[in-house]
């Protein structure tokens, strides 16, 4: 077997997750390489979701009996749990959404409802980046179309890095808002946070971070980004689907109005009018998703007794060994930076002409379960001149051997089609 | 392997040398996207009267796709309306099938090369892949003949 300096035990961590051991197609041991898409859901997750359910469950915030306060006890301790993840100043500051594309929707119709000096409107620009996933395109495109301010953005190099050389032009003082992502899920990209962080607190513009591909994967501390927001969702980093967060500076959630209405938001409500409780609570209006938020806690306490630095660590070993593996098969052109720095566990590729749907179908007879289109993020693909891409993505339970089974897998569609 | 009854030896060919492929003078232009792959199509019907006298398509997109828009090409150029719209419904019945369906000689009669699809109908993933182009021709038929035609082929 190889050995990589930094890996992680990854015999004892894949024991921790009962899908592993499923077998598809005759018996063929899954090889899970779609981790940017949703990664798998170790046994302490799965047996905290039921756990939940099977003592704990009603609703939060409103009984006064033993399950209700129980249950406003777990999911407010997910909270805390989340505000420690992420170096939060204030636990206030953590808004549980459905997903990241939810809490970017959030901040977009926050900015869109907002009085000065936060509103966004026809005399404004919004700036994003070409790498951005739809979810962090469309609502500002939405926001821009209603409000009649401008959106621009950031280009791309050829080698997949983010083309800042014109960031004085992009950001400028009419920018009020930049929304970038950390991590690209089809590039693999890491942006460089403190270059735009810096020009946009120059002219005094926002910032928001998508922060789905980096929560799962290395250590995030929205102090340190210095941004605004910080969106990112549960379950890319062992939790359940339906939980995402929003994470916000504390005076902005005070200062900016809530999106969605109803219970749980409020404060006090007349036929005429109401007043709205503090954040976070301003901006989770209905029951919130519980055990789902529970079950992201306990996601968190499996990723942070494992290390979110050893996990980077493992992540980058097993990226630079599928780099160098994925290089020496012929005709592979890998799109996005073409070696393991600064670039996350997402290796986007195209494979000769072969089409990657077919790459993917050849693969998945195999075993092999990777991802195959534009990965929401079309633009991408227009910018390089390719209809889709293969995409493998790795995790703190992927191995050497995985690797070495998907570049058996891709020789073998190279016959096939060859 | 189960993987050969998708990617038949006249899907293949199909695939590699696509028929009637390039854009070329037509009575009314489509674009189709399948929006979870990214394959697209452009295609054009030309009518001579009521027979299908030429369709020409450009497009990117997998095999299966490619294969598909040859073999449509193949099949309904030449043909009379009536007979290309049984064809297509024919090619319908057979995709959504799920697998299930085995092509009777009836069947096989009229779909000719299209029969090789059968295994793709197993693939939901793949299914709108091998229809793209004929959601593209229904689409471009029902433009240039009009609203009657449209009724027929519903």
């Amino acid at each position: 077997m190889t050995q990589l300096p930094g890996l992680l035990d990854t015999e004892a961590i894949r024991k921790d997750f009962p899908i592993l051991d499923r077998q598809v197609h005759d018996g063929r041991k899954v090889v899970y390489l779609d981790n940017a898409a949703t990664s798998q859901k170790p046994r302490q997750v799965l047996d905290a979701l039921a756990g939940y359910y099977e003592r704990h469950n009603a609703n939060v915030h409103r009984g006064v009996h033993v399950l209700a306060e129980e249950a406003t006890a777990l999911y407010e301790g997910a909270r805390d749990k989340v505000a420690e993840f992420v170096n939060a100043p204030s636990r206030n500051e953590v808004i549980f959404t459905k997903n990241a594309s939810e809490s970017l929707n959030l901040v977009a119709n926050m900015l869109g409802w907002a009085d000065e000096p936060y509103r966004v409107d026809h005399e404004t620009e919004i700036v994003i980046t070409e790498m951005e996933h739809h979810s962090n395109i469309v609502p500002w495109q939405l926001l821009a179309q209603r409000t009649g301010a401008k959106l621009k953005w950031f280009g791309l190099t050829d080698d997949g890095r983010l083309d800042l050389s014109n960031i004085d032009e992009v950001i400028t003082e009419k920018t009020k808002i930049v929304s970038f992502v950390l991590v690209s899920n089809i590039l693999g990209t890491v942006n460089p946070v403190e270059a735009i962080v810096r020009r946009a607190q120059e002219v005094g513009a926002l910032v928001c971070i998508d922060a789905s591909q980096a929560a799962p994967h290395m250590p995030l501390d929205v102090q340190a980004l210095q941004a605004d927001f910080v969106a990112f969702t549960g379950h890319k980093m062992c939790g359940p689907t339906g939980i995402g967060v929003l994470w916000g500076r504390q005076e902005l959630l005070e200062d900016l109005p809530p999106f969605l209405g109803g219970g749980e938001m409020i404060e006090t409500v007349s036929m005429s009018s109401s007043t709205y409780a503090p954040a976070p609570h301003k901006f989770e209006a209905g029951t919130p998703p519980i055990a789902q938020a529970v079950g992201l806690g306990a996601a968190i306490d499996y990723l942070s007794a494992i290390g979110m630095d050893k996990i980077l660590a493992h992540e980058h070993a097993i990226t630079e060994y599928a780099v160098k593996r994925l290089t020496e098969i012929p005709d592979l052109r890998i799109i996005g930076p073409a070696t393991a720095e600064d670039r996350g566990a997402a290796i986007s590729f195209t494979l000769g002409d072969i089409h990657p749907h077919d790459v993917g179908q050849v693969l998945d007879e195999q075993g092999i379960a990777v991802r195959v289109g534009h990965h929401c993020a079309r633009p991408v693909c227009l910018r390089y001149g390719i209809p889709a891409t293969t995409r493998a993505s790795f995790y703190l339970y992927s191995t050497p051997a995985e690797i070495d089974a998907l570049v058996d897998g891709l020789e073998h569609v190279r016959n096939f089609f060859g | 392997m189960k993987l050969d009854s998708m990617y038949q030896e006249v899907i293949l060919d199909h695939y590699k040398n696509p028929h009637g492929r390039g854009l070329r003078d037509g009575d009314a232009e489509v674009h189709h996207v399948n929006p979870t792959c990214g394959d697209e199509i452009t295609l054009r019907v030309k009518y001579d009267g009521t027979t299908v006298s030429d369709v020409s398509y450009e497009g990117q997109g997998c095999s299966i796709s490619q294969a598909s828009a040859s073999v449509l090409n193949e099949l309904l150029v030449g043909e009379e309306l009536a007979r290309a719209q049984k064809i297509q419904e024919t090619f319908l019945e057979l995709m959504q099938s799920k697998g299930k369906l085995e092509p009777d000689d009836a069947m096989e009669e009229i779909l000719e090369d299209a029969v090789a699809f059968a295994g793709v109908s197993k693939y939901p993933a793949r299914v709108k892949c091998a229809l793209l182009s004929w959601m593209a021709w229904k689409d471009a038929t029902a433009q240039a003949l009009g609203p009657d035609a449209e009724r027929t082929t519903a």
